[in-house]
């Protein structure tokens, strides 16, 4: 570590202003604040000091997301065994799934930070860190089977159109993961869909698939008013089918919830209200009753499918929710609910978490600006008689 | 029940703005903030409301094949649809002046508000284009009609705000400067059309 850090000062220079290399400058400090802790001090003025930077906010959300990973991981390796009708150990799961999902995790963090470092060495800023956790969400989020290229090149929408258009971290409109997977969704319909891309190496018909088995997640069986193929809520919950890579252990995913609250950097009113919006839909759905996909019983609605998923990690991304604390909870309502309509009214769309949270990023400004005018207006209210 | 369907139906999933990219200009061009998008909005559901039921009267009544039969049977096989263009837009004009006659003697507060908004409104293409849907899809029934018109000008209202909205967040980003001003506006709106995806394909 020390030779390291002694190196690190010896080609300092060279990156300061008026070195040899002063135009990579921000390229050397992601570096150098990726490794060590920065020494960067406030000269004047009175400042906060705080542990929580951007850095450990993000490394935190990353944190969370591992137990979903991980699972997700295994839960590669177990579908595929599972679809070739062969039993082997868990660890042979585990390093089947690692095989398949690493590649994934390495193209989207290789091609998002790439532009990031691009952008960074053009405008002359610095690189931030809030790549990280898009880049650890975009694999998640993705079937499997998505081919890399696939991955890199809506990685790379994402980060360019989603996020450094609108200047960087923190000033996006729209929440850059779920816009790559749009993209992936509109731009690849055909091999984006179907029962076969949930489960590594299914879509080739390389491998031999046992009679019987179906690679539909229970999404695509409601679709399809197959109610009674639904798993359990228990198999729902613990995740052990087909599915995004990170979506399906609501286990996993509450782990991460938890991880995230108690630290503080989730928000608890959009995850509560998403979750009620779920709730309320679901239950006015079971009351119509009008086909078998609004008779499936809100619990199981809330369990199926990347909802939790959204609820947790995506729709509470700081800087695309609603800011006001009001605006939080008319949000994470309205995503809950949205997401639920898209589902049972979309056949087009299995799932209307990711579309439903896009949508209500393109909203979330509009609520913030009618709340602080509706607070503007009650406290003008309250000081009018002091004035009179 | 199915007047109510249209209704919902032209809002979220025939959009103006993000399924048929209609009425661009004043979108792109007066939505820099929420209280000036919120007046053009009003007007324009306002507007439509009027022009929309006109000018399908006009159609049915003057227009279509056939429509000039209530003069006498001698005109029977005469079809001036080809008009409809010209005829539309001049009844647009039309209204639109006579509307802002109206408002401005009637009620000079809302007048105010709209200012400019409202003869703008005589070039905007989504009043047009709600005119002429409503030639080309045969509605036969004035509810349609002023369902579908009231929709649709609730969904182009709905659009601005929303984009008015987002415009005044960014105002202070740090925006590359080449993109400034409508490159970042056109990318906001193909970004939330591509959010609005997720009404397109709901049958209802």
């Amino acid at each position: 570590m020390k030779s390291l850090r002694k190196y690190l000062d010896k080609i300092k220079p060279n990156f300061q202003p008026g070195g040899k290399f002063q135009k990579f400058r921000s390229t050397f400090d992601a570096f150098e604040t990726f490794l060590f802790v920065p020494n960067h001090v406030t000269k004047k003025g009175s400042h906060i000091r705080d542990y929580i930077d951007l850095k450990r906010t993000m490394s935190i959300v990353v944190m969370a997301l591992m137990p979903a990973l991980l699972f997700g991981m295994w839960n590669v390796g177990y579908q595929h065994y599972l679809s070739v009708g062969q039993t082997v150990t868990f660890l042979e799961q585990f390093w089947f799934g690692f095989i398949a999902v690493f590649p994934i995790v390495v193209v989207a963090y290789v091609s998002g930070l790439s532009v990031e470092f691009i952008f960074a060495q053009i405008r002359g800023h610095e690189v931030n860190e809030g790549f990280l956790v898009s880049g650890m969400l975009i694999p998640l989020i993705m079937p499997v089977d998505t081919p890399l290229w696939m991955i890199a090149v809506a990685t790379i929408f994402a980060v360019i159109f989603g996020k450094e258009v609108f200047g960087g971290t923190g000033m996006n409109i729209f929440n850059p993961a779920l816009l790559a997977r749009a993209f992936v969704f509109f731009a690849y319909p055909a091999k984006i869909t179907g029962d076969f891309i949930w489960i590594e190496g299914l879509s080739d018909k390389s491998s031999k698939i046992v009679d019987g088995f179906s690679g539909a997640t229970p999404l695509s069986q409601a679709a399809n008013y197959a109610v009674d193929k639904i798993p359990s809520d228990l198999t729902l919950f613990l995740g052990n089918i087909p599915g995004s890579i990170g979506e399906t252990s609501k286990l996993a995913i509450l782990i991460g919830a938890a991880i995230l609250l108690l630290s503080g950097i989730g928000n608890w009113r959009i995850m509560l209200t998403t979750v009620l919006g779920g709730l309320f839909m679901s239950l006015i759905f079971n009351l119509v009753g009008a086909n078998p996909y609004m008779q499936i019983s809100p619990i199981t609605q809330l369990l199926m499918g990347g909802f939790l998923f959204g609820a947790v990690f995506m729709a509470t991304d700081p800087v695309t929710a609603a800011q006001t604390n009001t605006g939080k909870y008319i949000y994470g309502f309205l995503v809950g609910v949205i997401a639920i309509m898209v589902r049972v009214f979309n056949p087009a769309y299995p799932e209307g978490m990711m579309l439903s949270i896009l949508l209500m990023n393109a909203f979330a400004p509009l609520i913030d600006h009618y709340v602080v005018e509706a607070n503007i207006k009650r406290r003008l209210k309250r000081i009018s008689p002091i004035q009179k | 029940m199915e007047t109510f369907n249209l209704f919902v139906k032209s809002i979220f999933i025939d959009n103006m703005i993000f399924a048929y990219f209609l009425g661009m200009c004043s979108y792109l061009a007066v939505s820099k903030t929420v209280k000036t998008s919120m007046g053009l909005g009003i007007a324009v559901i306002f507007v439509l409301l009027i022009t929309a039921p006109i000018n399908w009267l006009v159609d049915t009544y003057l227009l279509k094949a056939g429509a000039l039969v209530w003069l006498g049977p001698e005109y029977a096989n005469t079809d001036l649809s080809y008009l409809s263009f010209i005829i539309f837009i001049a009844v647009i004009a039309a209204m639109v002046q006579l509307v802002e006659m109206v408002v401005e003697k009637f009620s000079p507060s809302l007048y105010n508000a709209l200012g400019i908004f409202l003869p703008l409104i005589a070039v905007n293409c989504a009043i047009l284009g709600v005119a002429l849907f409503v030639q080309e899809r045969e509605y036969d029934n004035v509810g349609d009609v002023l369902a579908y018109s009231a929709g649709s000008g609730i969904g182009w209202w709905i659009a601005i705000v929303t984009l008015a909205a987002i415009r005044e967040k960014i105002k202070y980003s740090k925006i590359p400067a080449p993109l400034r001003g409508l490159g970042i506006t056109f990318i906001i709106t193909g970004l939330m059309a591509v959010a609005f995806m997720s009404f397109m394909g709901i049958k209802i």
